[in-house]
């Protein structure tokens, strides 16, 4: 084997782990939900190749309301789901939108486009 | 030093207006062409605005004191949450408008949850009365509605344009909001119609049109054709810089370019790189912008696969024609081709899509196309025709034959035929009279008749099958929880193969290594479609879910559809279910007297019991003209007794006759036969003489013994489940030939028979009307309520039968398996896509036949599959139930 041949491997071996550590181990940055005038916890999300932010914490048992505004026209993220609360909201382009519901149990709960293309997280705590 | 715009009151800086006018000596600015376009045609009218606003603000406030000659104006103020509320909320309302001056007279009223007032308006105005109710804590509710407004841009004119809103009669409250372009208004229809709010708009030069987010259909299908011609454009530029790039990648195969130097190949090399750059940046930037979206989130997904695809090829191309001695001899070829061709097919494929999922979503646009645009309403003694949206529950409304039905009601006038098949499948005309309910979105028929609105708006039973069928077609099905875990492993999974790839083709390929590693890992890149993985179920579900909506079954949720298609035991209710749950008279055994049914009907007719009902029923429908009876006296527990036309009749049971010492004789073991096949007799006694039997039966819908035939046929076991006695419930049984009969049920037990026969994980299906069994429907599998007209909605069920028939349950069934089938498919096409693709593209075929895949096919076949899977989904939407929804035959 080459030194090049050594070297390549080398680098894609780390190279593999490095995209295994950035998409599934690293730990994701969270946001907590405000709680708003009317006592629901309040978060926007913008939608633009992804949910930012993506990872969202709330309480359980209060009412959550996520305000999502799509800013671009693929069609891909036309939707958002929330399977596990049977929630979902036609998100037109440049609309804020809103998605309302009450948490009750604490758990991890999952939230993305029609065809799971962008995810995002909500804990519930 | 800033001025004022006199037509929107603007206020703007003379430098940067827009335009100037001069008039009378003055000069003018204004803040847009709108306001030059009304200063323009009536210049004397806004130059002088200013100055008459002033003069009526003083000349109104002349009006003090009530002047006894001027006409009341009557208003109806509808009030949110008054209506059923005791006498004290009623009280506190009128006690807030009592304390408004000008206010003449007032009465809330619980019932409609209306207050009726009379007032001096040039005292009162409506916000006045609005904030008076608001101050006892009560709502005025009046109609909402949205108008758009044309290119509003200036931020100062949404204050003046909901000021002029505001002072319009009639309106409530209005808010204008700049960026949806958009006023959102409260208003009281009897007051004001959309014609005048509109008005108020485009007095102040702007134009309205109809609201976008009210139609959301509509605005997406405008979105898709958007997307879509951008996603051509950007296709056809791609596709053609690809003609000349390909022809610099194969210089040996085309005649000319063949002769010429490497100088000029090499020449030929750099234009086609530059020529590409456009295609990566502009054909292909959502696939970078959408990458790099996705790695701010520390997600992947298609778009980086893509970008990292083509990218890696236009830099390796890049570098090796601009710095060829860095690489080993023969490995310094650009693959420009690559990029631009994957682009322009993924492009391609994209568009395509997108075009298929438009059809997916045909259903609900065909629901959505139902609703009447106007209806005629009858307000004060006057027909007019106002839009749909501003019918309000209570109008009188007015359906010609041919017209469609525009808003939920009951018949008050008149009678007619009218066609339901759009939203419950049946094909006859059903025949409406006074006090049935009509469902909008139907067509009337044969006569004019006259309805009073009870549901309107987003309560009408469309509104709400367009909301369940929405909602159902969006959610998830167990099914596509496998793929939904893959897909979030799968690309960043595809990015180690692709490195992983390069290494061993680098390490241990043939010469020359770097570019046998480059374009296999580009390959790799480029072949996986974690989009078909995700697209499989939803598109199924999308369309079968609307397949359904088609043929008057409103399934609920994706795991409902899925469930339906592993049932094994139908449990079926029997009363309304089965049979059609209301009495009927069906044997008239007489000794030797024709006046039996007509004497005996006479007497029912004044008691309420539902068997006498169906008695009296049984009668005018055989055309008998019944008289009044005298002396009536009903025996609880034995039956009834009275005079008619001079003569005792006496009809009850057999406790009844030997009370009144009747004797029988035959009658007894006729009447005992009629109780076998599950009839309820009773005896007529006429002047002490026994005179015959009158027998009434719930009796069993036509169709039903045919549905249960049906569903046996596919495999299920019937069960039938009563509260009946069971001999009654074993005739019912026998007729429509079910084996297996649960009776003498409590309603409250249901749920728990349904509970035993889900042993041995048996699934469980279970058939009612909503309302007494839900629980039972709740505890079974999948629940189907049974519904019938407006009330789709059912809470306790998985799938509701719009049409009462058990053919229902055998639809949905079909609909199930046949859309289970077809997402089955999706997801073993994807699967079987990416697990034989991905390794062809990584070269296993390379050491046994000497095959490898170039990324142009890879490209093409990545492009293809997902729109294959939306094809497939389409598919089903030649879906055909065995029991048609609409035989034509009868048109």
């Amino acid at each position: 084997m080459s030194t090049s041949q050594i070297l390549v491997t080398l680098a894609g071996l780390t190279l593999a782990v490095l995209i295994a550590w950035f998409f599934w181990f690293a730990p994701k940055g969270q946001t907590r939900a405000a709680v708003g005038a009317g006592g629901a916890q309040e978060v926007a999300v913008t939608v633009r190749g992804g949910y930012t932010p993506d990872v969202i914490v709330v309480k359980a048992g209060q009412p959550v309301r996520l305000t999502f505004t799509r800013q671009e026209s693929a069609s891909c993220s036309e939707m958002v789901l929330f399977p596990d609360f049977n929630k979902n909201a036609k998100l037109p382009e440049g609309e804020a939108v809103s998605v309302e519901f009450t948490p009750d149990k604490p758990g991890e709960y999952g939230f993305q486009c029609q065809m799971g293309m962008l995810r995002g997280k909500l804990i519930v705590e | 030093m800033l001025v004022k715009d006199p037509v929107c009151g603007m206020e703007i800086d003379p430098q940067t207006a827009f335009a100037s006018r001069e008039h009378m000596g003055q000069t003018f600015y204004f803040c847009s062409p709108s306001c030059v376009e009304k200063f323009d045609a009536d210049p004397y009218h806004y130059a002088h605005g200013v100055v008459s606003v002033n003069d009526e603000s003083l000349a109104s406030s002349v009006t003090t004191g009530f002047n006894p000659s001027l006409p009341l104006a009557r208003l109806e103020l509808p009030i949110v949450g008054l209506k059923g509320k005791n006498r004290s909320a009623a009280q506190a309302v009128e006690a807030a408008l009592r304390n408004v001056a000008g206010v003449r007279t007032m009465q809330a009223n619980l019932t409609t949850g209306a207050a009726t007032l009379e007032y001096d308006p040039g005292r009162v105005d409506l916000e006045t009365l609005v904030s008076a109710v608001r101050s006892a804590g009560y709502r005025v509710g009046g109609a909402q509605t949205r108008i758009g407004i044309e290119n509003l841009r200036c931020a100062s004119c949404v204050g003046f344009i909901e000021e002029e809103l505001r002072t319009t009669p009639g309106v409530l409250n209005a808010t204008v909001n700049i960026g949806t372009q958009e006023a959102t208004v409260e208003y009281l229809p009897e007051k004001t119609t959309l014609a005048q709010l509109k008005q108020a708009i485009e007095t102040w030069g702007y134009k309205a049109r109809p609201a976008i987010s009210d139609e959301p259909a509509d605005k997406q299908q405008t979105e898709h054709e958007r997307e879509y011609r951008r996603l051509r454009r950007k296709f056809w530029f791609a596709t053609i810089v690809s003609l000349p790039v390909l022809v610099t990648a194969y210089p040996q195969y085309i005649p000319i370019v063949r002769e010429w130097s490497v100088e000029t190949v090499r020449l030929a090399w750099i234009g086609a790189g530059l020529l590409t750059l456009p295609v990566l940046l502009w054909s292909g930037s959502d696939f970078f912008t959408g990458a790099w979206a996705a790695l701010k989130h520390r997600s992947a997904n298609m778009n980086t696969l893509i970008a990292l695809g083509t990218g890696a090829a236009w830099l390796y191309s890049t570098v090796a024609v601009l710095f060829p001695d860095l690489f080993p001899e023969g490995t310094s070829e650009p693959f420009y081709d690559v990029v631009a061709v994957v682009i322009a097919l993924v492009v391609l494929g994209q568009a395509l899509e997108l075009r298929a999922k438009g059809r997916t979503s045909e259903a609900i646009k065909k629901l959505m196309g139902l609703q009447a645009k106007t209806a005629r309403v009858i307000r004060y003694g006057h027909e007019a025709d106002i839009p749909v949206e501003e019918v309000l529950t209570g109008d009188i409304v007015q359906v010609r034959p041919g017209e469609k039905v525009p808003v939920d009601g009951i018949i008050v006038e008149d009678s007619s035929a009218v066609d339901e098949s759009m939203l419950t499948g049946e094909s006859l005309p059903v025949s409406k009279k006074i006090g049935d309910e009509v469902i909008g979105a139907t067509l009337n028929k044969t006569g004019a008749f006259k309805f009073r609105a009870t549901k309107v708006g987003k309560d009408t039973a469309l509104a709400q099958i367009v909301k369940m069928v929405q909602d159902a077609q969006n959610s998830k099905a167990p099914i596509a929880r496998l793929a939904d875990t893959v897909s979030g492993y799968f690309v960043p999974a595809v990015m180690i193969l692709a490195v992983l790839t390069f290494v061993i083709w680098f390490d241990f390929g043939p010469q020359p290594q770097l570019v046998f590693a480059l374009v296999t890992s580009v390959t790799v890149l480029i072949i996986a479609c974690p989009c078909a993985l995700g697209l499989a179920t939803p598109m199924s579900l999308m369309v079968g879910i609307g397949k359904g909506a088609e043929n008057g079954i409103l399934i609920r949720s994706g795991e409902a559809l899925q469930t339906a298609q592993a049932l094994q035991i139908i449990v079926l209710d029997k009363t309304g279910t089965i049979t059609k749950g209301k009495p009927e008279l069906t044997d008239v055994l007489t000794t030797n007297n024709e006046q039996l049914l007509r004497l005996a009907a006479s007497v029912e007719t004044v008691s309420e019991h539902p068997l006498a009902e169906a008695v009296v029923e049984g009668a005018k429908a055989r055309g008998l003209a019944l008289a009044a009876p005298e002396k009536f006296e009903a025996v609880p527990g034995h039956g009834v007794i009275a005079t008619v036309e001079g003569r005792r009749v006496v009809l009850g049971n057999l406790k009844m006759m030997q009370r009144e010492s009747v004797a029988l004789g035959e009658l007894e073991a006729q009447a005992a036969r009629l109780a076998d096949d599950g009839k309820t007799p009773m005896y007529v006694a006429i002047d002490s003489q026994a005179a015959g039997i009158l027998a009434v039966a719930d009796t069993v819908k036509e169709d039903s013994a045919e549905a249960i035939a049906a569903l046996k046929k596919m495999g299920l076991e019937v069960v039938m489940i009563t509260g009946d006695n069971r001999r009654t419930a074993e005739a019912i049984a026998r007729k429509v030939d079910v084996d297996r009969v649960l009776a003498e049920v409590l309603p409250e037990d249901k749920a728990h028979n349904v509970h035993l026969l889900q042993a041995d994980a048996k699934k469980v299906a279970m058939v009612g009307d909503g309302i007494n069994d839900a629980p039972a429907l709740a505890q079974a599998d999948v629940g189907l309520a049974i519904g019938t007209g407006t009330d789709v909605a059912i809470e306790a069920s998985d799938i509701t039968l719009i049409k009462g028939s058990l053919k229902g349950v055998v639809t949905a069934i079909e609909v199930s398996r046949a859309t289970m089938d077809n997402i089955k498919q999706n997801l073993f096409g994807a699967f079987i896509y990416n697990v034989l693709g991905i390794p062809v593209a990584m070269g296993v075929l390379f050491p046994f036949f000497g095959l490898l895949l170039s990324p142009l096919i890879a490209g093409a076949a990545m492009a293809f599959s997902s729109v294959t899977v939306v094809g497939n989904a389409n598919r089903l939407r030649r879906f055909k139930p065995k029991f048609s929804a609409r035989s034509y035959e009868r048109v």
